[in-house]
């Protein structure tokens, strides 16, 4: 029971925050720096992590599936095609989301929360700055904003590991992957995995601030407070997946 | 000037702040003392509208603070600098562009002018060699100074300070007093210093406000702090070693002089 008031409660106070995060910047110069400084720390830098991680489960997807599908009933262009569908629908958007959840979810977390409890939050509101919409509302546009690149990155990264496999396996052949992977293609597929994962990202920036935002008392505290961001990011959007999904696919 | 009148401050049920009135005037520095956990804190945060009192009224220059809007609240704020325990220095930022930051958010000033404006603080501060530093990189000495720097950036009217001098030897705790001494007389702030160290006290306390409890327990300047008659404040005056032997040693010239007299 008071653990749902309790969650009541944090949901509210989120609502308060976004309430402060979601208004007109004081100086616009200022935030398209920060801005752009965000773009750079929470998207560019999560890059090679992207890459990494789609190549190397891109490959073992289509090896997984090949050794599976080995039915002569089942065309050989079957691998490319499954495959295609499991990284454009589910791969590069929420899984990728999840890792992310990980690498700047407990980012934004720790760097608000350190700020929080070293009184930097404090010296900017008694400056009369808006803190919360200094702070967090680059790292939400940001990151949302530049969710798009990093999904189409990893859907091309995943396939091109697919790819390398055909070619260091032979099978299926490379020619028939290619095939697989244009078959039945339905570029809707594409826009609602940026969607979705544009979904996430908010999800991400915002919950992961909230929680930095009001860490209190010491560095013990703010790896707490990131951890716990983790953990509410990774089951908010497994159920903001299935919500989406839900509506839009079914 | 800011008025205090009948300040209570409660942290559910239990009073931090008890009745407070209190006067900080202008261009002198204005001290708040006390002992650890006696409210110096909530004090200050109160004045600056960190935290809201439970009663009780806080007037800038005559104009009620409680229950202002918070656009008025917040160009309130333009005028007031603050200097935090810990420096509160913006820790991505190298030290100029955290002296430039008050001005890159509220000034009208071309990026030159903005860049010697914090060049000139900085100078103020006896600190012109460390411009592209990050916080991580000075020493704690430094950083008050920077935090300073940064404070007086935009000329502020107010200038609260939590315990400027804490965790610094006392050498530079002294180079410290006295720069926020100078400062206040030279631009004629309304200074407000909350400190632990009786030697800031002697040294710069025009006006001193003495919290025991939550309560103000005494009030008045540097020269009758050392002679009050008040115990609570005795026991806090000389609960320094050094002190009570200066003291004692004083008392016994006295007592010699006396006797011969
Ligand atoms: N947010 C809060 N919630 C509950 N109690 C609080 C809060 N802030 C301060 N207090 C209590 O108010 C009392 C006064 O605290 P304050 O920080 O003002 O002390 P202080 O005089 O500044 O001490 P120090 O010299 O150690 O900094 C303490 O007992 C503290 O526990
Ligand atoms: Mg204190």
């Amino acid at each position: 029971m008071s653990l749902t008031i309790r969650s009541l409660e944090s949901v509210g106070e989120y609502a308060l925050l976004m309430n402060r995060v979601f208004s007109v910047p004081d100086r616009m110069r200022v935030f398209l720096k920060e801005f752009s400084k965000e773009v750079y720390k929470l998207g560019v830098n999560s890059i090679w992590i992207v890459s990494i991680i789609s190549f190397f489960i891109g490959a073992v997807t289509v090896m997984q599936i090949s050794l599976s599908i080995d039915s002569p009933l089942l065309p050989r262009f079957t691998v490319g095609f499954v495959s295609r569908e499991i990284i454009l629908l589910e791969f590069s958007s929420t899984i990728m989301c999840l890792i992310l959840a990980g690498k700047v979810g407990s980012n934004i977390a720790s760097e608000i929360g350190s700020m929080r409890i070293t009184e930097q939050i404090d010296a900017l509101e008694i400056m009369g700055v808006n803190s919360a919409n200094y702070l967090i509302f680059p790292k939400i546009t940001a990151f949302v904003v530049f969710m798009p690149v990093l999904v189409i990155f990893s859907m091309f990264v995943g396939l091109m590991g697919g790819y390398i496999i055909c070619l260091v396996l032979g099978t299926p052949s490379v020619d028939t992957y290619i095939y697989g992977i244009q078959a039945f293609f339905r570029a809707l597929f594409v826009w609602n995995s940026i969607a979705k994962s544009m979904i996430f990202g908010f999800i991400i920036a915002s919950v992961s601030a909230f929680y930095g935002y009001n860490a209190k008392g010491g560095a013990l505290e703010v790896g707490q407070a990131s951890t716990n961001s983790v953990v509410t990011n990774s089951i908010l959007i497994l159920a903001a997946n299935l919500l989406f999904t839900q509506t839009t696919m079914g | 000037m800011i008025e205090v009148k009948n300040l209570i401050k409660e942290f559910e049920g239990r009073i931090v702040l008890n009745n407070i009135n209190a006067e900080f005037e202008k261009g002198k520095v204005n001290m708040i003392i006390g002992k650890s956990g006696s409210g110096k804190t909530v004090l200050l945060k109160c004045l600056i509208g960190l935290v809201q009192p439970t009663s009780g009224d806080i007037l800038y220059e005559k104009e009620s603070i409680i229950g202002m809007k918070a656009s008025e609240m917040n160009r309130l704020r333009r005028d007031m600098g603050m200097l935090f325990q810990g420096s509160a220095l913006f820790d991505s930022k190298t030290v100029l562009e955290n002296v430039m930051f008050p001005l890159d958010m509220f000034s009208r000033m071309s990026r030159r002018e903005r860049r010697k404006r914090a060049e000139f603080c900085l100078e103020r501060v006896n600190l012109a060699e460390a411009h592209n530093l990050y916080p991580s990189e000075i020493s704690g000495g430094m950083m008050k100074r920077v935090a300073i720097a940064r404070a007086i950036a935009l000329n502020p009217k107010y200038l609260f300070c939590d315990e400027p001098n804490s965790g610094l030897d006392p050498k530079t705790s002294q180079l410290i007093d006295e720069l926020i001494a100078d400062i206040t007389a030279e631009y004629g702030m309304t200074t407000i210093v909350i400190s632990h160290d009786m030697n800031s006290v002697i040294n710069i306390g025009d006006n001193i406000i003495f919290l025991n409890e939550g309560i103000k327990e005494w009030v008045g300047g540097r020269d009758e702090v050392m002679y009050t008659t008040n115990d609570k404040l005795n026991d806090f005056v000389f609960a320094s070693d050094l002190f009570k032997k200066i003291k004692e040693a004083d008392d016994a010239i006295t007592m010699r002089e006396s006797a011969k007299a």
